[in-house]
């Protein structure tokens, strides 16, 4: 039973740490907008305004926790979960030492395609539940988004994998050690990324939620801790996208003197300071730009990539 | 581990029975995905897990997506709901209960000991990829064909005519 207790142990030890980064994480990125676009960002609850989090929450836990009478309730009450659960049940795979993956499992990558595929269905249905207008247009179009995106993000993963031989994360960074996967996979990397922030719906990629057409997309009829947890799944996947980056394509764990997960931290910490600085600089495409981004620029490059990646390593 | 196939099973059957019993589309088709969801997990503790990713990312994450996305677009009421409703009386029944008999019925005589053969293996993805590249090459390549005229169609139905110089808008 000890093993048992260990387990428990780890994963309430890895869940605690994520939803509290996640967390820090509204803060940080509020105070880098703020540095970059020549204002403060909230400096006045705790040192540094880092305090802002937890009343950030005490508001949204004392709002009211509002159904609206024409919502399709049980669906509208279990969408936000479902993004939730998606998003934290990934962080199973992510290897940040060789000992701390929860589970390495050999089919890792397909577990990781299998939950961002479910994901979707959190906005959908609460788009659908909401039976708003807004909320439908913007569940439409991440419904379309997602799809599209997840075409040429396991594309762009299959390179990776045909190096390494493994679906396996913990393989796939051991294959690393002696060159990060970013330099014979750069086009992948590029095209891992696009996928990425299309799949965590992020600016520039944040059409779902739009806010100067469609009010806040998916989640317009949502308020309270549902809402919350929307936002919150939405910081896990900054996280999620930015740990699979390292993972991927910068080598993990690996690195000299410092300890694995050190480097592990610092990696992902780049990325998710990347995806920050992404939203302040960028402005958002239209549309069906998006769309046509996707099919007729990124789907023939990760095709291309998988080719000449199969042709190499024969 | 076989009680937790079971438990499985049952979900899956329950789940399956609520898709057909259900009124409202949009709750069937969120059973369907757990039905789906239930015989993906039966996939895994066959010993088969690259099936089971499949069946996740294929049918419940992107063919229960689209059905998802057209009921979502058609909006259907409450008058969808008595519809349904009515169409469930009578004799619509007797056809598909009779052939779900006959196709019970020979799940019963395959189960029996005597018939079934015990050798089941695991089956990984390397293993689906040799069966499928070797001797299935010609079915895949002919479902390759399939999808292109599919693909192409689409091209067709969907693309923007060009307004010619000269005709009337």
């Amino acid at each position: 039973m000890a093993d048992v207790g260990v387990i428990v142990a780890r994963v309430l030890s890895l869940l605690g740490l994520l939803i509290v980064s996640a967390a820090l994480l509204t803060w940080l990125e509020r105070r880098l907008l703020g540095l970059w676009q020549d204002r403060y960002g909230p400096n006045r609850v705790g040192p540094f305004g880092i305090l802002q989090v937890v009343a950030d929450m005490l508001k949204l836990l004392g709002k009211h926790e509002f159904v609206p009478h024409f919502a399709d309730r049980p669906v509208f009450v279990l969408a936000p979960a479902i993004v939730l659960v998606t998003v934290l049940l990934t962080f199973v795979i992510i290897p940040f030492t060789p000992a701390f993956p929860l589970v390495d499992m050999n089919i890792g990558l397909l577990f990781f395609l299998a939950m961002t595929s479910l994901a979707v269905y959190g906005i959908l249905l609460g788009g659908y539940a909401s039976n708003n207008k807004y909320a439908l247009l913007g569940a439409l179009r991440s419904a379309a988004q997602t799809l599209s995106y997840e075409v040429f993000m396991g594309l762009s993963l299959l390179g990776v994998v045909l190096q390494a031989g493994s679906f396996s994360l913990g393989r796939i960074v051991e294959a690393q050690q002696g060159l990060w996967f970013c330099v014979p996979q750069f086009l992948g990397m590029l095209l891992f990324l696009f996928a990425g922030i299309a799949q965590s719906h992020r600016l520039p990629f944040d059409l779902p939620e739009a806010e100067h057409e469609l009010t806040a997309g998916f989640h317009t009829e949502y308020s309270g801790m549902k809402f919350g947890m929307f936002f919150l799944a939405e910081y896990l996947g900054v996280i999620l996208v930015s740990s699979l980056m390292t993972a991927l394509f910068f080598g993990g764990w690996l690195g000299p003197v410092l300890p694995g997960w050190l480097w592990f931290v610092l990696k992902t910490g780049v990325f998710v300071v990347l995806f920050v600085l992404m939203r302040a600089a960028l402005p958002r495409p239209r549309y069906d730009q998006l769309m046509r981004f996707g099919w007729k620029c990124l789907l023939p490059l990760a095709l291309l990539n998988l080719i000449v990646t199969g042709w190499v390593l024969l | 581990m076989p009680f937790l196939f079971y438990l499985c099973a049952l979900i899956a059957l329950l789940a399956a029975w609520q898709v057909i019993r259900g009124v409202n589309a949009m709750h069937a088709l969120l059973y369907l995905i757990v039905v789906l969801l239930a015989i993906a997990l039966m996939f895994f503790m066959l010993g088969a897990p690259f099936a089971a990713a499949l069946e996740v990312i294929i049918y419940a994450g992107a063919i229960m997506v689209l059905m998802v996305f057209v009921i979502m677009m058609l909006n259907q009421g409450d008058s969808a709901v008595g519809q349904e409703r009515a169409w469930r009386a009578g004799r619509i029944w007797r056809g598909p209960a009779l052939l779900c008999a006959v196709l019970l019925a020979q799940l019963g005589y395959l189960l029996l000991p005597a018939v079934v053969s015990a050798d089941a293996a695991a089956v990984d993805a390397v293993a689906v990829g040799r069966a499928l590249y070797g001797p299935y090459l010609l079915l895949v390549e002919l479902a390759s064909m399939l999808l292109l005229a599919a693909l192409v169609g689409a091209w067709h139905l969907t693309r923007v005519l060009k307004h010619r110089p000269g005709e009337e808008v």
